[in-house]
């Protein structure tokens, strides 16, 4: 082992000065590996996990399998490299991974200063509450003087406040805890009646709870935290590819073409349909893609909707309520401009 | 009078009698160690409730409130219920993640024959007095890690290759620490000579890279070696990461060795290798066959003691994504298959027995080679 990587850095450091005009091909690259390299969670239940078969699984990395569909026509020629969020931008930045699909929270100063770019955004978290369900609470806005139990000097608190306040509504009876193991066990014990975190994590808490069934989780999201997936920022090629492949999973969802109708839909009337699986024009192109890209992803991994319902949705363990990832159609905010 | 025929003289000696029950028995022994004043009884109840208080719950924990047994196949659901101990069942259905990682399933034989090849090549060289300990030496240092990097890589005689990426598990800290305790230790013994050479050279070197290296904390070098060490390559060149993680470990086990083989060399008093000159003996063979025999006899356990560091310092590698025994444990708690309340709670137990196992295996086989060797200086 080694051996190889001595001749091997001994090749590098001679192709230094060549190296740098390489940079913007990482489709190039991709391709001559045959496959992308992907960086996701350690673990996070829903998002990106090992399963029982020891294959990473989750919302985001079917992104990483959507992307490898469109290039390959092949969702398992990904490979994962597990990233803890110390180390995950500077893995993008130097090439260790080509997309970064880590539930990562979209914010002005990382998309402008580390050299990486965010492509979109694949879940629309933030903080929400939990309840039990036999308390009969349906909206954060019946929640008026209920005992919250919230983490201290978190920016959980000062959302809540805020929320609260824009709200008229009385927080005089919050319970504040320095941890979160504590507030979960807090509300377990009947010490409040809410419970407030982001909504993934709400949704990952009660889904280790003895009884999951009698707690849910209201439909009001008070903060932003956008998760996406992000690509070096010197490849606009790549950027376009994993920007068009989100947008082409939220389209399919939009046009009600699903990974098992899709073969159905290639003879359909609707120009919209025909544009995006590549029955109509020649929109791969562009992008260094062949014509059927769409088709592929929606083949293999599907659209947006049976993503999050095979990982996230209401069948899973985890069950959070699609709430503000809903197409816009439906009341959400998912929404991906038209291709054509 | 009385009858003289009546005197009775006892013509045999008469039968001990046993001692005061108050002497002997559990009852004695109690009040002799555990009741012996007011003091030492007080001692005792608090103890006793001590132990009665920590024992229970763990107790309950472990076996009471655990789950055995998933007749039903409900996976997570089974151990989804109020007051649940430890989840066993979690450890029995990803066991084998928690020893072999991502590794494709239908390769496994791969790991498992490694493993088989490496015990029997160690059996001569860890037992005393045991046939063919040249060859097996041979041929576990020089053939044997090639032979294991093939079989876990792959890529050659139509075995599929197999990427680091997917190597994890126990067997990946196993691979880690064997490997840091295979290299540090001729590297620690060179640099410990080293730092004791009359050449300045060697000698400034020496004290350069041992101090240098002490005094990192691991985790730095470990985000050096994934972060910062592919900014100096160019994109696509880089060597794995796995590679440079074993490297930085080795480089900094190394330093600690040296450190604790010199501790050895010093002990060693000066008389023996002027004994060994006046005897004709060259420098070289000064050190190899007096001096540095002796101290590494004295410094066994500051030996082992670093290989046990060494040992659970290879979990340090998960915060730079390696999926190393520690890290494959919490990533299957975070399997939505799973979920339930002590997910992380039995994981960590397992993962916390694993490595008792082999650090307790490391320390006794040290006491066994101490007390073998302890020949010359019994006291």
């Amino acid at each position: 082992m080694m051996k190889k990587h001595i001749v091997m850095l001994a090749a590098a450091a001679t192709l230094a000065t060549t190296a740098s005009t390489s940079m913007a091909q990482t489709l190039d690259a991709v391709e001559e590996n045959g496959y992308i390299q992907c960086g996701v969670t350690e673990g996070v239940p829903g998002f990106s996990f090992p399963d029982e078969n020891n294959n990473w699984t989750g919302l985001e990395v079917d992104f990483c399998k959507a992307m490898a569909a469109a290039i390959f026509d092949d969702p398992e020629a990904v490979r994962y490299t597990p990233l803890t969020s110390q180390v995950r931008f500077e893995s993008l930045a130097n090439g260790n991974i080509d997309v970064l699909s880590r539930t990562t929270t979209w914010t002005m100063s990382r998309d402008t200063d580390l050299g990486i770019s965010f492509t979109g955004t694949m879940f629309y978290d933030g903080q929400g509450f939990m309840v039990r369900e036999d308390s009969g609470v349906t909206s954060a806005l019946e929640l008026s003087g209920a005992a919250v139990c919230i983490e201290s000097g978190t920016t959980t608190e000062l959302n809540a406040a805020d929320y609260f306040a824009a709200n008229d509504m009385d927080l005089s009876n919050a319970v504040v805890f320095v941890n979160q193991d504590e507030v979960v066990q807090a509300y377990l014990d009947g010490r409040c009646d809410v419970f407030t975190t982001d909504s993934s994590a709400l949704a990952a808490e009660r889904s280790t709870f003895s009884d999951p069934d009698a707690h849910v989780i209201l439909p009001q999201i008070i903060s932003k935290e956008p998760l996406g997936p992000s690509v070096r920022s010197d490849d606009w090629q790549w950027f376009d590819i994993a920007k068009w492949t989100l947008f082409a999973m939220i389209n399919a969802e939009e046009l009600g073409v699903t990974s098992e109708n899709v073969d159905e839909m290639l003879e359909s009337d609707n120009p919209a349909i025909r544009r995006l699986l590549g029955v109509e024009g020649e929109f791969g192109e562009p992008i260094g893609l062949p014509t059927d890209w769409a088709y592929r992803i929606i083949k293999h991994v599907g659209n947006y909707g049976e993503s999050y319902e095979r990982h996230v949705g209401a069948d899973t363990d985890i069950n959070i309520p699609r709430g503000v990832n809903q197409l816009w159609t439906n009341g959400g905010i998912m929404y991906a401009p038209p291709i054509r | 009078m009385a009858d003289r025929s009546l005197t009775y003289v006892r013509t045999e000696m008469a039968e001990a009698l046993p001692p005061p029950k108050s002497t002997t028995g559990i009852s004695a022994w109690m009040r002799e160690n555990l009741f012996s004043s007011p003091a030492n009884s007080l001692l005792t109840i608090v103890g006793l409730a001590l132990i009665i208080w920590l024992a229970i719950p763990i107790w309950n924990f472990l076996v009471a409130d655990a789950v055995f047994s998933d007749p039903e196949g409900l996976r997570g659901e089974a151990c989804r219920f109020e007051g649940v101990g430890a989840c066993w069942i979690f450890i029995q259905a990803r066991f084998s993640f928690f020893i072999y990682g991502f590794y494709p399933p239908e390769e496994i034989w791969r790991i498992n024959l490694m493993f088989l090849i490496g015990v029997i090549l160690m059996i001569p060289l860890l037992a005393p007095r045991a046939p063919f300990t040249r060859t097996a030496a041979v041929l576990f240092f020089l053939v044997f890690p090639f032979v294991a990097f093939f079989l876990m890589a792959g890529g050659i005689l139509s075995l599929e290759s197999v990427p680091t990426n997917r190597w994890g598990g126990l067997t990946l800290t196993l691979i880690i620490s064997l490997i840091g305790i295979i290299v540090s230790m001729p590297v620690g013994i060179l640099l410990a000579l080293g730092r004791q050479s009359r050449l300045p050279v060697i000698k400034g070197f020496c004290i350069a890279f041992i101090e240098l290296w002490r005094a990192v904390p691991l985790i730095t070098v470990l985000f050096m070696a994934s972060v910062m060490f592919p900014l100096f390559t160019p994109q696509g060149m880089q060597p794995d990461v796995l590679l440079r993680a074993i490297i930085g470990i080795c480089l900094f086990e190394s330093a600690y060795m040296a450190e604790v083989v010199r501790g050895g060399l010093q002990a060693i008093p000066r008389g023996q290798s002027e004994a060994s000159f006046a005897l004709g003996l060259s420098k070289p063979k000064t050190v190899a066959l007096i001096t540095l025999p002796q101290a590494l006899k004295h410094v066994i356990p500051g030996i082992v003691n670093t290989f046990i560091a060494l040992f659970k310092d290879t979990s340090l590698v998960s915060i730079i994504g390696i999926f190393e025994l520690l890290n494959t444990v919490r990533a299957a708690s975070s399997d939505i298959a799973w979920q339930f309340p002590t997910d992380a709670v039995t994981g960590y137990i397992f993962a916390g027995f694993v490595f008792w196992l082999f650090c307790f295996g490391m320390s006794r086989y040290s006491i066994y080679m101490e007390n073998r060797l302890h020949t010359g200086h019994r006291r």
